[in-house]
Parts: structure tokens; sequence; C-alpha cells
């Protein structure tokens, strides 16, 4: 038997949110990249992307952070992040905001270079078209910002979702507007986040859908968060969940065991 | 002006409880996005036009002395006069010397930003002077007393009910039990009371969308023709601009008169575009005997060279706060000063102050949908996140959320210590959860505004990191 074709080594960003609230999202990550032929390797020294900081005005902890995801990673053929937050914040941040430093602007560059968000790289690097996964259920999609604005995110987890079987798509009104998370924003100025996610939740409600999913866990925490308090029985998860096949390994976000 | 920037949580809170001011945001939201997504739509090189503006305005910006200098040269050689102002306080000293020289009683304005910036009315009134403004949206604010909530629709925050109100108590000369159900009646009634008005001014002031080097024109863009009536008939025609109004040709205009309106209503033009050069010449059937320019900077040029010199692009179309999703939910008043939504959140602090504006830079979600939209590639996201690096140097942010990131970032910078306190919140907050799968309330009083309008989804219970090294271990 000839040698398998040894895949591209691909190092997982997890992202803090992933890593602390939805470990799943990591795993479904990791099958998704190995059933695409990819090596996933976790560096063991990754935390936060620095998002927090840089989006505070912190510029040297957002520096700091950047300088050691970037040491963690540069020695991969491709970055990948289950989130387009994280993702373009590594993609199209990092590069200015080291860009004064000559030691680290080229290595910031090259990991950017590499960098990208999990089921874009599977459809536009890796050239994925389908997935072996079911899932029965209408389905809606909140394009969360970054992802969609600073990496053009859109058509490929709705050309993944048509292959899963027993998934029927319904497209959410308004799905490109902020859900009102923001990071800390949500905290910040809580009652104007609350305006945003209540409008998100009365679009969801509005399609009729019974799972909603997205690329970021920090929006889905917050959908989710409203859509509970609102007694909502719509189920929510991270995209990958449901691409890879591993939605019935833990209930969706917000929900109880069964 | 008198801020109130500094209160916006409070103005905020306000504004979402104002059950007109929420249903007039929501009805007009949609309508502008739609017809400037339509606009931008029909127009094949729409892109190519934007990256043409910014290109434009950058030039102009890099050699803002020269065209102004020509743009100056210009007027006076057509008769007109330019009044170099640095401060709010000296051009409306300029304007109530030219109102007091003309021995004017009435004077009529065209919608002005800067006039609002500079707030001419407050202090022509107080000299004894009738400022009226003749824009409809303008009109009606200036009876209710209150300051625009829009760049470019200053009024839309006002039901036509609301509208029928202001006019009946200031239109006391009519019938009482007119009919004003009808927004025809409202304009009738409006149209009405401002002829009087534009034939008794003396002094007619308007803003200006551009300023013209090599001609020395003015240039207004307008939907209801009141600005030509506010120029043409008074004998003296002020025009109050600020310094980055100022482009180089008449083709230059062109460029970014093609991209105004779409990007502002949706219109492929304003349906009056108005050039003004210089006062009336000899043999001219009308026009007004004397033509001045008053040039403010008012701060502006402090902003060359530096992080924020890119916001002196804007053309003032709006587009950015009809597509914010902030603004969206709190309108224009909320922000507190001139210039509110994304673009006002990079001016106001220049103007203003960092410590007076500061949280209009922090009230955004870096959605990116502003300059995704804006004609002039103005990275609006990028400069609010410049102004709260200022406010971290100088150290303005609330000392618990200082804190609060001086935690997280000790702990970000060690991945063994990180871990470990990631493992056990990722415990922590799944063991307070229950069986539940969320959590209804939070002890770090910090959270208190996530949880006061929504579930926090409890953990999954252990770290994606802690999972992936027992997996390791067994392989």
């Amino acid at each position: 038997m000839a040698e398998p074709r040894r895949g591209p080594r691909v190092g997982l960003f997890v992202t803090c949110l992933v890593d602390l609230f939805r470990p799943t999202v990591g795993f479904a990550a990791v099958k998704l990249l190995e059933d695409a032929g990819c090596t996933v390797e976790v560096p063991r020294d990754q935390t936060c992307c620095g998002q927090p900081a840089y989006n505070a005005g912190d510029r040297a902890t957002a520096q700091d952070l950047a300088r050691r995801t970037i040491a963690a990673f540069e020695g991969f053929d491709h970055v990948v992040v289950p989130s387009g937050s994280c993702a373009g914040m590594i993609r199209k941040h990092y590069p200015a905001l080291l860009a004064d430093d000559p030691a680290w602007a080229p290595r910031a560059q090259h990991v950017a270079a590499r960098t990208h968000e999990l089921v874009s790289f599977l459809v536009d690097v890796l050239g994925v078209t389908w997935v072996d996964a079911r899932y029965d259920d209408t389905i809606t999609y909140h394009d969360s910002c970054s992802g969609l604005r600073e990496l053009g995110v859109k058509a490929q987890p709705r050309r993944l979702l048509a292959s899963v079987r027993g998934v029927k798509f319904t497209e959410l009104p308004d799905a490109e507007v902020c859900c009102g998370f923001g990071g800390t924003f949500c905290v910040k100025y809580p009652d104007i986040s609350n305006r945003m996610v209540e409008d998100k939740a009365a679009n969801v409600a509005s399609t009729g859908a019974g799972t909603l999913l997205a690329g970021d866990v920090g929006c889905l925490l917050n959908i989710a968060g409203k859509l509970k308090r609102q007694g909502s029985p719509v189920k929510v998860r991270h995209v990958a969940e449901v691409l890879s096949g591993l939605a019935d390994e833990t209930p969706p976000i917000g929900d109880a065991a069964r | 002006m008198e801020s109130t920037a500094h209160s916006f949580p409070e103005n905020a809170r306000r504004a979402l409880q104002d059950d007109t001011l929420q249903y007039m945001l929501a009805k007009s939201r949609s309508g502008f996005q739609l017809r400037r997504a339509a606009a931008a739509q029909r127009l094949p090189e729409f892109e190519a036009l934007r990256d043409q503006g910014r290109d434009l305005k950058n030039h102009v910006l890099e050699h803002l002395d020269v065209y102004l200098e020509m743009f100056e040269s210009k007027v006076v050689e057509r008769g007109g006069h330019v009044h170099w102002c640095r401060t709010a306080e000296e051009a409306r000293e300029a304007i109530l010397g030219i109102c007091q020289k003309a021995g004017a009683k009435t004077v009529t304005k065209g919608k002005s930003m800067i006039a609002e910036e500079i707030a001419v009315n407050d202090h022509l009134e107080a000299h004894g002077l009738i400022p009226i403004e003749t824009d409809l949206g303008e009109y009606i604010i200036q009876l209710r007393k209150e300051p625009p909530s829009h760049i470019i629709a200053p009024a839309f925050h006002v039901s036509k009910e609301q509208v029928a109100d202001a006019f009946r108590a200031a239109h006391t000369d009519l019938p009482p039990d007119r009919p004003l159900e009808e927004p025809r009646e409202l304009i009738t009634e409006a149209r009405l009371m401002l002829r009087r008005r534009f034939q008794e001014a003396d002094v007619g002031i308007t803003g200006a969308n551009f300023l013209v080097a090599e001609t020395g024109s003015t240039i207004i863009v307008t939907n209801e023709g009141n600005g030509d009536l506010t120029q043409t008939l008074p004998k003296v025609h002020v025009v109050i601009a600020s310094i980055d109004k100022v482009v180089p040709t008449l083709e230059d205009v062109s460029t970014l008169l093609r991209l105004l309106a779409r990007s502002a209503t949706g219109q492929e033009f304003s349906a009056y575009t108005t050039f003004s050069t210089g006062p009336r010449r000899p043999g001219d059937l009308d026009g007004p005997e004397e033509f001045h320019v008053v040039l403010l900077d008012n701060g502006r040029s402090a902003l060359l060279g530096t992080e924020f010199q890119e916001v002196l692009r804007c053309i003032r179309c709006g587009a950015c706060m009809n597509h914010c999703p902030v603004y969206g939910s709190v309108g224009g008043h909320a922000y507190g000063w001139v210039y509110p939504g994304p673009v006002g959140a990079v001016i106001d602090p220049a103007l203003i102050g960092i410590k007076e504006a500061g949280h209009l830079p922090n009230a955004s979600t870096f959605c990116g949908r502003c300059e995704a939209v804006c004609p002039m590639r103005i990275p609006l996201p990028k400069m609010m996140r410049h102004w709260r690096e200022k406010e971290f140097e100088e150290k303005l942010q609330p000392a618990t959320m200082r804190q609060g990131l001086g935690v997280w970032g000790w702990f970000a910078r060690r991945p063994g210590f990180y871990h470990a306190a990631a493992r056990m919140t990722a415990r922590m907050l799944r063991r307070a959860s229950g069986s539940d799968g969320k959590l209804g309330s939070l002890p770090l009083p910090m959270l208190s505004g996530w949880t006061e309008h929504r579930d926090l989804p409890a953990p999954e219970g252990r770290t994606f990191q802690e999972l992936w090294a027992e997996r390791r271990g067994k392989k």
C-alpha cells in the first residue's frame, strides 16, 4: 500500500472562549481538519489572541500577546482558528500592531498570511466541497462581524451546510447586523448591547428555525444567553459542531443536558 | 452647543426608553440602508469611485495649505472676502460682525453642521438678531429648541404629530383649528412661514459641502431649494465651512458629488446642487451684494500628521450612522455633541477632548459596518481604537476595568497559570449552573450587565486544553 499523502501541518489556535466554554468546538475543528487530510497540533503556549487588551487601548499588552502567539505558531504551514474574530485579529491586526518593531514585523506578516478562519480555510484553501454529517433540523445562520467584514466569510459555511444531510437552511433577516456582543462592549454598555441582541433574537424567532449557528463563540454565548433568558427553544451551536457531526456529543449552548 | 457626551450611558438609557424615538429609528434605519445599497449597486464604478475619493482627499490633506490659499485668492479675485478663524469663538464673532455691519435684523440659514459646532444661532440671538433655519428639518428642531440628531436628517427623530404640535405652538397667527395631520399640510405651512422670512432676511448663512480651490466657488447640495433662497435673496451671503472642505478642481468635486448623494440618501444626485462664486456681478439679475467665506479650523489642523488625519476625508454623508447598530439603537442625541454616530465618535473627542467625549469611541462593537459603507473609506473603528489607546495612556478608563485588564493580562502572559485558571473557572461556572446549562446571575459585579439582560451559558465543564492533553496521553 502506498504511503498516505502527508497533508499540511496545521496549528490550531483554540481561542480562549472555545477553551473555556465550548471545548467541543475545538474537537470539531480537529475532526474537520483531520478529515480534510491535515495534521493538527495544538501548541500549549497559547492563551488569548490579545483582543481584549487591543480593543481596550492597552497596546503594550496586546503586542506582548501577539508576540507570544506568533512564536507559538510560526512553525506551522497554516494557523486555523474556529473564530472569525480571533482569526481577524491575527491576520489583519497583528501586522499593524507590530509594524514598528523591525524584529517582529516580518514574523507577524508571516503568521498573518498563514492564518485562517476554520470554515473558510476548509473551503477556500483545502477545496473542501462537502462534509459527511447529518443534522435533522431547520438551520439559520448569523454572520459574525469580523469574519464577514475582515475575512469575507459568508458563502463558505452556507456551502458546507448545504451538504449536511437532513439540514434545511433558512436565511436570517439582518444576518449581517452585529448581535451586540462586541467583547467588553456588552458589559460596558449593557443596555445598548441588550437592544441589539433583542433584535437579533427576534429575527431568529421570525425564521421559525430550530437551530441557530454562527462561527464565533462570543456571539453565540450572547445570542444563546438572550434566547435562553426568553425561554426560547431554539438550539444554538457553533457551525463546526454541525459540520463535524459532533453535535450529538454535547447539549446546545445554554441548554441543560438531556 | 453644551456637550453631554460624558453622560452617554444615561443619555442612551433614556433614548432606549423613548418609544417615539425607537419607532422613528426603526422606521428610518432600513430605508436609508436599502436606498444606499441600491444606489451603489446601480453604479458599476461605485467601488472605484470610493478609491478615487479617498485618494483625492488624501492628496488635499497633504497639501491643505496650498489649496486653502488658492481658494482664498480666487474668492478675493471674484470680489468676496475670506475670514480665517482658528476657533468657534472667532467664527461666531466674524459672523456677528458681518451681520452687524450690514445692519441685519433677520438672518436666514441653510443647513450647516459647522453652524451647530460654533453655536452661531445662540450668539446671534444674544445680540438681538433673529436667525431662522430654512431647511425643514432644521426649522422643526429650531422650534423645538433641540439640536439635530443626524447630520443630514436633523429632525428624523420627530414624528409628524410632534411637528404639528411644534407648528401650532409657534405659528400663533394662523387659525388654531386648521388641519395639520397630513405631511402635505405641514409642508405647506412651513413653506408659507419661511417665504415671509426669506423676503425679510438681510443676511443669508449657508454651509458648504465643498470649496473649490481653482474657482473660489462654494457648493451646497439640498433637496428643498431652501439654500438657494437663503443665499440669493439677502444682500449679504455668508458661507461657513471648515478647512477640510476644500478640493482642487471642479472635476474633483464631481467625483465626490457622485459619491455623496448615493451614500447619504441613495439618490444619484441631490435635487439642488448650487455653486456660489463671489457676489453679484454687474449685469447679474440676482445674487448678494457681499460674499463672505468664514473658514473654520477649530482643532482640525491639529489632526494633520496624526493617526486621526484620515477622518478629515469625511464628506458628511451620514452613511456611517445610518448603518451603525449603536446609533440605530439610541439615535443621535445620546452622543451628546454635534456629530453623532461613528464619525462623531472619532471627531468629537478631537474637538471637545477625549476626557469629555471618552464614551463615544468606546460605545462601539467594532462591527465594521461604518467602514464598509464609508464612501471615503475612513477606517473609523481603527481610529476609535486610537482614542481608546489615548484614554489608556492617560489612565482615563474606570479603575475596575484597568485592574480587571491587568489581572487578565498577567495570566494571559503565563500559559501555565492561564490554563490552570481556565480549568478552575470552567469547573466553577459549571458547578454553579447545576444541571441547568446556564447561569442567571454571576458573583462578579463587573459582569452584572450581562446577566441583567441575558443568561450566561454554562461552560461544558473542562477546558479544551486539558481534554486535548488527556487525549494525547492516551494515544
